[in-house]
């Protein structure tokens, strides 16, 4: 690393985006300029959006890319680089309900196994894959910070923890279509 | 699960049980806030550092860098901005402390970011989160915009001449950028991807700016530094760490929890045995991870009767390290063949790709154990494994290679038989 900072400059020719570029609605925009607001650099909020585009399109598709792109004055391809970095950015689409569970050492002495069993059985699925409905997804993970409480699992953002076989079913049956 | 102190007054987890710990006015009436008014009112920049120097207190974060020489070595002359980065990216597995502070008392790591910020002069600063932990983004932005309403955060606070301004932001799912380096790349806007050092972020860090990375811990301890006085937190642990360490434990244990004990606490298996309430279902302690996934596995044979001190020195002296303070118990149940080869995949997933020994040498080596575990040992794979690992250690390009081949190679050396029994059993 150097001792100066420089920004990435995007190409000196105009950069072909596509034609399919994302909108969102003026509250979206504002909480974009908020996380803008945040950085001396534009490219900082990358995450930070890539989060927006993907809870307002379900996933980073395209021309949420795009969209990104435009916004920050970078190319398509440092968007997909960047995306593809990092495992809580989906670049295909998911289930409506993210299923993920800790698979990590404390989890996994825990119970995990009985936990993960019992998920697959009751949705019909292997972790990685997605319920034909589009309403649930599974997938192991590591460590989420909740060892004290294993086992675990997130749905989305929201943590479950201590997990029984019960506690599932009821909680897959409390989640709304 | 239990979260408090013991052998010690509480201090960073003294508010963790009030209700509404997470307000700024229970914060304020218990004491919130008055170290930076003192700082702000009555300290300079260097006595502020000096107080710091003064608590031997070691960064939280797992290497346990002195905090006040860390700060001493942002250049004061530099015409350039300086940004304190709180790392909140917690993803060692075995680790949670982090996360109850900034649930229960987010106000506390707020203001040990205010004095670390006016100890440096920094303008801006950051607390880069693990995109998981998004309800903490949540809390943390709401007690941030609640001390920017009372005039505690943004221009002249507390009506001082200091202006300083704190701000979230997140991860996205990669224990890699909770290496400072790599966090600064990420926050930065690009792959987290480590960088070379020196030059060192205190010099030349967030685009390319003096720049101070701490962890969570080590910030919500400067508050009470500053009340009590450097001197006075140092003798709450020992000459050479001061104060009190949070502990994350897990596992086997019957009362699992974040824990507050002095530094040197005395012993490990007190600690087990009774503090921890002992092990589950009347089974045998066989192995303790004491650091977090990246440090050497310990025998219970190595704890039992063996006075093993809860410091930096005490955990060496017994075989291991401090690292974050993750603490995973094990009892006889676990075979520590599968529990090592549970964290060589977790090492492979998240080795950043980067250099050659890491990505090449965690993805052979979880090639391995699946071999032996479908049945395909020989008794030659752990000699194997162990080649690999001095592949992989001290000649990848961030400490994360060294982090993979620990546990292998402790676990090899200290638990022989687990893995002779896979290695024989195929033939
Ligand atoms: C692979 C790797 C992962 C790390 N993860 C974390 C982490 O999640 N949180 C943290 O505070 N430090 C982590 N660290 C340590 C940081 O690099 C850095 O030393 C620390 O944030 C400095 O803060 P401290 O001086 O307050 O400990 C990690 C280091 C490595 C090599
Ligand atoms: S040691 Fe691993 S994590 Fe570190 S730079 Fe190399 S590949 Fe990346
Ligand atoms: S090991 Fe599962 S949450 Fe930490």
């Amino acid at each position: 690393m150097s001792t100066e900072f420089t920004q990435i400059q995007p190409l000196s020719q105009p950069i072909d985006i596509g034609d399919e570029i994302a909108s969102f609605a003026s509250e979206i925009e504002a909480e974009i300029d908020w996380h803008l607001a945040k950085y001396p650099v534009m490219r900082s909020a990358i995450l930070p959006l890539m989060f927006i585009v993907q809870r307002e399109r379900g996933y980073l598709d395209p021309p949420g890319v795009a969209y990104l792109a435009k916004r920050l004055g970078l190319r398509i391809t440092d968007i997909w680089e960047v995306a593809t970095f990092y495992s809580m950015i989906h670049t295909e689409p998911i289930g409506r309900h993210h299923i993920q569970i800790c698979k990590t050492l404390s989890c996994k002495i825990m119970g995990e196994p009985r936990i993960t069993e019992h998920v697959c059985k009751k949705l019909g699925i292997q972790p990685g894959e997605t319920t034909p409905d589009g309403k649930f997804t599974v997938s192991l993970v590591e460590c989420l910070g909740s060892c004290g409480t294993s086992p675990m699992f997130q749905v989305g953002f929201d943590y479950y923890e201590n997990l029984t076989p019960e506690k599932v079913d009821q909680i897959l049956a409390s989640l709304p279509p | 699960m239990f979260i408090g102190a013991i052998g010690c007054e509480p201090l960073q987890l003294a508010r963790v049980h009030l209700e509404n710990s997470r307000s700024l006015e229970v914060y304020r009436r218990h004491g919130g806030y008055q170290a930076l008014e003192r700082v702000l009112t009555s300290m300079s920049p260097d006595d502020v550092i000096n107080e710091v120097k003064k608590s031997v207190l070691r960064g939280r974060g797992g290497a346990g860098f002195p905090t006040g020489m860390k700060w001493s070595f942002v250049p004061k002359d530099s015409p350039k901005p300086k940004y304190v980065v709180c790392n909140a990216d917690e993803s060692e597995p075995g680790t949670f402390k982090d996360r109850y502070l900034m649930e229960r008392d987010p106000h506390m790591l707020i203001e040990g970011m205010l004095i670390a910020a006016y100890a440096l002069g920094a303008k801006t600063n950051y607390i880069y989160t693990r995109g998981e932990y998004k309800y903490l983004i949540d809390i943390m932005d709401r007690a941030l915009e609640e001390a920017r309403a009372a005039g505690l955060l943004g221009q002249n606070i507390l009506d001082s001449n200091f202006s300083s301004e704190v701000y979230t932001h997140t991860g996205a799912g990669a224990y890699i950028c909770g290496e400072e380096t790599a966090l600064l790349s990420s926050l930065e806007g690009m792959r987290g991807h480590p960088r070379m050092k020196p030059p060192f972020p205190a010099v030349s860090g967030l685009y390319a700016c003096p720049t101070v990375v701490n962890n969570v811990e080590t910030l919500t301890a400067v508050p009470d530094i500053i009340k009590m006085g450097g001197e006075a937190y140092q003798k709450l642990g020992t000459e050479k760490s001061g104060g009190t360490k949070l502990w994350s434990v897990s596992g086997h244990v019957n009362r699992p929890g974040v824990y507050e004990l002095p530094m040197g606490y005395d012993d490990m298996e007190k600690f087990i045995m009774e503090d921890c309430e002992g092990m589950r279902d009347g089974k045998k302690l066989k192995a303790v991870i004491p650091g977090g996934s990246s440090v050497y596995v310990m025998r219970a044979e190595d704890i039992i009767g063996r006075d093993v001190r809860m410091d930096y020195e005490g955990l060496v002296a017994g075989g291991s390290m401090v690292g974050s303070g993750g603490f995973i118990v094990m009892d006889d149940t676990v075979d520590i063949f599968e529990s090592t080869k549970n964290l060589t995949e977790f090492y492979k997933h998240e080795s950043c790709g980067w250099c050659t020994p890491c990505r090449e040498g965690t993805d052979w080596l979880v090639k391995i154990f699946k071999r032996i575990e479908k049945g395909g040992g020989r008794p030659e794979d752990a000699q194997l494994m162990l080649d690999l690992c001095d592949n992989i250690e001290g000649k990848s390009f961030c400490p994360l290679g060294d982090a993979a081949a620990w546990p292998i190679q402790s676990a090899i050396k200290r638990f022989p038989e687990d893995f002779k029994r896979h290695l024989v059993k195929a033939n």
